[in-house]
């Protein structure tokens, strides 16, 4: 009888450990620092994500956690080990170029699979086999935003202002600058800041206009480019203005006027007024937690674990698996296998890692942003 | 007239430089010591005056007044805790203090108003002065702080010159020892010098925000460095020197960005420092003395 007790004591304790058990979804983020923003915004994003799926009660289930790296390539490495420790089976990488290059040289030798959010420099997946990106690459966005300036017809005479000590301004940069002029641009004006002297643009500015630009693309995150806007004003110019996704969180800037951001026009593979459901859902349930329209990087996010979810499934993965097993079922899967998102239809990645998808074209009016399209 | 508005945008950054090594340059000619940590004085400024103006709604004069009174305090309390237990230590050592307090007051600064960047509202507003019917435009506050810088030069200059306290300061620069035995307080002359470097480094703070409004616990490090090669510039020490070397870096600056190239700017302000420094190890106008760092 003892025996029997036992024995069903034992089944019970292993089957409520297979019920219970969840994989161990862990990634580093800027949840301090200048580029906080858009680390709480991933975090919130897929943690919204792993919260549905495990109240799904499917086969799937995951446990989520992120460290803090600051955008900072070195806290990055000591973050994903923190996260090693803790026994991560999947990765997102981290939300910021610089520290995913880092990480994903980590997560190349650990043989622990990687999909980040938003690390969309070409370094972040170059020559590793289990990295992967949910945003688009930045040479595409380049080549994107050129196709689309060009495409819509919105300007012939381009000025480019980008940053010259960042991997993520600099890669778009290169794309653009060679496809413009497949697209009927002409670069009249290319001009340069980096830290130290990014306070001060009346120089790029007066070169773009002075040499004629009717469009000033510019490939850098929010923070430079509403110094750019005001100092624009200041000076009277007023041309067309085109950024990319580091733009998305401009708007949430406490204290920012919005009029300078009006009719800004940006790309990016989210568009939170969309009205499909998944769309729809999503925003609202990010609103009620967060009190704000989510942004692109929580779209990402948000994505990524529900992109995760249907590899594990069609994987038939468990969670008992070692982070080593579940790698190589994750290649298999993410190379051929057709995601459906909040940040784009028909999302396909190659054996590279990087992502194809439709970009939107996004546009910044009385204060919101609405699709172009 | 491109030329014009290049060396006006080259005055206006000047100035901001000028105006933050004077505090730099106040600290290093009477303690004796790099303040590294003023910029990040001069950004805890920035956040009082953006809280006080934004979020309380005091009128921007008020603002800047009550920012004075926090960095002040600020000012005095760091040199007591950090800087006065290290008086007879090496320079060295009173060096890598400063820059550990600079660490200290930005990740403090991160916990305290979080990393978001804030957009500084103006405390003269946007406006500006139109010459040559409307070719040339001199920002409000650009003309606001020259005016500030030559106001605080002559201001300061005169200060240490003339007042009693002023001497106990430049006796204190020459010889702290024998300063003592004349009779002077050292330790309160010196507190009183980091009351008002401080001080001048909340002013700083809100013109430096009203001219490139965004404000993030990182606001004043960078800046601070400038200012400092500014003040290294002008020659160390020297009050009028901090002011032409402000101006000179920011022109300097400028003009390498438009006549050079943008990618080369920072190079190029940096080979000019050396040259100056080849031809006037003192600075342009520094006193020759010994170094101590």
């Amino acid at each position: 009888m003892r025996k029997v007790l036992v024995s069903m004591l034992l089944v019970l304790a292993v089957s409520s450990c297979a019920f219970g058990a969840a994989f161990k979804l862990g990634g580093t983020a800027p949840l301090t620092g200048g580029a906080a923003i858009y680390g709480m915004a991933a975090m919130r994003g897929a943690q919204i994500a792993v919260d549905e799926i495990n109240a799904m009660g499917g086969d799937v289930k995951f446990e989520l956690r992120y460290e803090d790296d600051t955008h900072d390539a070195e806290k990055a490495v000591n973050a994903y080990n923190a996260l090693k420790d803790w026994g991560m089976q999947l990765s997102l990488g981290s939300v910021t170029s610089k520290p995913c290059e880092a990480t994903a040289a980590e997560n190349f030798a650990d043989r622990i699979f990687a999909l980040t959010p938003s690390a969309s420099s070409a370094a972040v997946t170059e020559g590793k086999d289990n990295v992967f990106q949910m945003c688009f690459v930045d040479p595409n966005q380049g080549t994107a935003s050129a196709q689309y300036i060009g495409g819509k017809g919105f300007a012939k005479k381009v000025a480019v202002i980008w940053k010259n000590d960042d991997v993520y301004s600099k890669g778009i940069r290169d794309t653009f600058v060679e496809t413009a002029p497949k697209f009927g641009l002409e670069v009249v004006s290319e001009t340069t800041f980096a830290d130290g002297n990014d306070n001060d643009f009346s120089v790029q500015l007066t070169e773009a206009q002075t040499n004629g630009a009717e469009l000033v693309f510019l490939p850098m995150y929010y923070q430079p480019a509403s110094l750019i806007l005001a100092q624009a004003k200041a000076m009277d110019y007023a041309p067309k203005w085109f950024g990319v996704d580091g733009m998305d969180g401009i708007l949430t800037m406490e204290g920012f006027d919005k009029s300078l951001a009006e009719g800004v026009m940006l790309l990016t593979p989210f568009n939170s007024d969309a009205t499909d459901a998944r769309t729809k859902n999503f925003v609202a349930e990010y609103q009620k937690r967060h009190g704000e329209i989510p942004n692109q990087f929580a779209a990402d996010g948000y994505d990524c674990v529900y992109a995760y979810c249907q590899a594990l499934t069609q994987a038939k993965a468990t969670a008992d698996m070692s982070a080593e097993e579940l790698c190589a079922k994750m290649i298999e899967q993410f190379t051929t296998m057709t995601f459906n998102g909040v940040t784009g239809e028909n999302v396909r990645w190659a054996a590279n890692g990087e992502v194809t998808k439709d970009p939107k074209g996004m546009v910044i009016k009385d204060g919101a942003y609405v699709g172009l399209d | 007239m491109i030329f014009l508005n290049y060396f006006i945008s080259g005055i206006s950054l000047g100035s901001i430089y000028a105006i933050i090594a004077l505090g730099y340059t106040m600290v290093y000619g009477i303690a004796k010591m790099l303040n590294f940590a003023h910029g990040d004085v001069i950004m805890v400024g920035a956040y009082v005056c953006f809280y006080a103006v934004s979020r309380y709604e005091f009128p921007p004069f008020v603002g800047v007044i009550l920012a004075m009174f926090v960095c002040t305090v600020l000012g005095m309390l760091v040199e007591r805790l950090a800087y006065k237990p290290l008086r007879q230590a090496p320079s060295l050592a009173v060096l890598i203090t400063a820059i550990g307090m600079s660490y200290f007051l930005q990740n403090t600064a991160l916990l305290l108003w979080s990393s978001n960047p804030k957009v500084f509202p103006s405390i003269v507003g946007r406006g500006a002065f139109k010459l040559f019917e409307g070719k040339l435009s001199v920002s409000h506050i650009t003309a606001l702080t020259i005016s500030a810088c030559v106001v605080i030069m002559i201001v300061l200059s005169l200060f240490i010159s003339k007042t009693r306290l002023g001497k106990a300061m430049r006796a204190c620069s020459e010889d702290k020892g024998a300063a003592q035995l004349m009779g002077i307080n050292v330790n309160a002359t010196i507190s009183l010098t980091f009351a008002i470097g401080s001080g001048l480094a909340a002013v700083a703070g809100a013109l430096l925000c009203s001219a490139y409004p965004t404000l993030m616990p990182t606001t004043g490090a960078l800046p601070g460095i400038k200012a400092f090669t500014a003040a290294v510039f002008g020659g160390i020490g020297s009050i009028p020197g901090a002011f032409l070397g402000g101006l000179m870096l920011g022109v300097i600056e400028i003009f390498a960005k438009a006549y050079i190239s943008s990618q080369l700017s920072d190079a190029v302000v940096f080979a000019v420092l050396i040259i100056v420094l080849l031809v006037k190890p003192a600075g342009l106008l520094g006193k020759q003395a010994q170094e101590k760092v």
